[in-house]
């Protein structure tokens, strides 16, 4: 796949345009799945993926073909996913107290767009209560643990795409994990 | 768990991370038997980390692809040439040699070429060098029109080339084959050699 993947961006580059939208097809769930566990509702999280594909053809040129392309890609779309989080935090305050009360906001998020039978409501209700407990973590934290558990990589890989050091993407899944033990362990 | 060595909880993390020592995976596995607190802190980061995993995966919404393409700028007409050749490696060679040795060819092609031309078709209505698809026809063949513009009111079942002209398309109109307008002297060429070899 990763030769595949080359020769597309090859022809990219070229300015093909057909290979680049082999390349979206490729990754664009990956890509949607980090935004939608990152941000937590789907307009933004399609906007998010959306500006990550669009970033990354704009800046083809300066992705290094020595280098996995899924790394570049997934720094992409995890920055652009931070920059949001920052750029709107004290909506999110707000969204996560209500939640927290009563649980309505969130669920209203998930369930908007497609209507789900009876039996999927309870198993909806754990889902909810695990978002609910990602989206509580500073995004710092929420990064790490949506790379390693929801797209299941590599620390290494993990911080390769973050940039940081290996200690600090250590650091941070296990004080991540912590703080989701604090919500999640009565469930 | 007040009174457990402080490594212990970094010991977990450290056996969830699969980078344990050999010694700290033993001191661990001896502490969590014998103490309750302990056990049950990794029992419950143990529970986390499923949970967290459980999270639904989930795919991007139908019609992603495309409306990524539609954001990207607009692809140059330059390359729609060069990919052709480029996909075409025998007509670019037929084009240079016969660009090289065929002189005489070129010209009888300019010749030929500058009178309104295009494919004889009943259904087609012709007005001051503008070849017409009436609304409410269907044509099931090719069109080319050489030196002159096309209006497409109907349907095309087939190609349009527009050689030297240009191509209007009327809101009801559709084309169900490629559309290709050749204005300069090279894609003429090259579509006459196309032609020749068909």
């Amino acid at each position: 796949m990763d030769l595949m993947v080359q020769r597309r961006i090859k022809q990219v580059l070229k300015g093909d345009q057909n290979a680049f939208g082999e390349i979206v097809e490729l990754y664009k769930d990956k890509v949607y799945q980090i935004c939608f566990r990152m941000l937590w509702d789907r307009h933004e999280a399609e906007d998010a993926a959306q500006e990550t594909f669009l970033k990354a053809f704009l800046n083809i040129h300066t992705y290094n073909q020595d280098k996995k392309f899924s790394t570049w890609l997934y720094r992409i779309a995890t920055n652009l996913c931070i920059d949001k989080i920052r750029k709107k935090k004290p909506d999110y305050h707000l969204d996560a107290e209500i939640a927290g009360t009563d649980g309505l906001n969130m669920y209203s998020h998930l369930s908007s767009g497609d209507q789900l039978p009876e039996e999927e409501v309870e198993s909806l209700e754990v889902q909810e209560t695990i978002h609910q407990a990602i989206l509580l973590l500073p995004e710092k934290y929420r990064s790490v643990i949506v790379l390693k558990y929801i797209e299941e990589l590599p620390l290494q890989e993990i911080a390769d795409i973050l940039e940081l050091p290996l200690g600090t993407v250590k650091t941070r899944v296990h004080r991540g994990r912590e703080a989701l033990r604090k919500h999640l362990r009565h469930l | 768990m007040t009174s457990c060595p402080k490594q212990i909880v970094h010991y977990m993390h450290e056996y969830l991370d699969g980078e344990i020592e050999n010694d700290a995976k033993e001191e661990l596995k001896f502490h969590i038997e014998t103490c309750e607190d302990c056990k049950r802190h990794y029992l419950e980061l143990k529970k986390t980390i499923a949970l967290v995993q459980s999270a639904s995966h989930i795919a991007a919404p139908a019609g992603f692809t495309a409306r990524v393409m539609a954001l990207l700028p607009r692809e140059t007409k330059k390359f729609g040439v060069e990919r052709w050749l480029r996909n075409h490696p025998f007509f670019t060679a037929a084009a240079l040699f016969l660009l090289l040795m065929g002189g005489g060819f070129f010209s009888m092609l300019e010749q030929a070429d500058n009178h309104f031309a295009f494919t004889k078709n009943s259904e087609l209505k012709v007005e001051n060098e503008t070849v017409i698809v009436p609304a409410g026809a269907v044509i099931e063949e090719d069109i080319v029109v050489k030196n002159g513009d096309i209006r497409i009111e109907g349907e095309v079942d087939g190609n349009v080339t527009v050689i030297n002209g240009e191509r209007y398309m009327a809101a009801a109109g559709s084309v169900t084959g490629e559309i290709e307008e050749i204005d300069r002297v090279f894609g003429r060429l090259w579509f006459e050699i196309k032609s020749l070899f068909k």
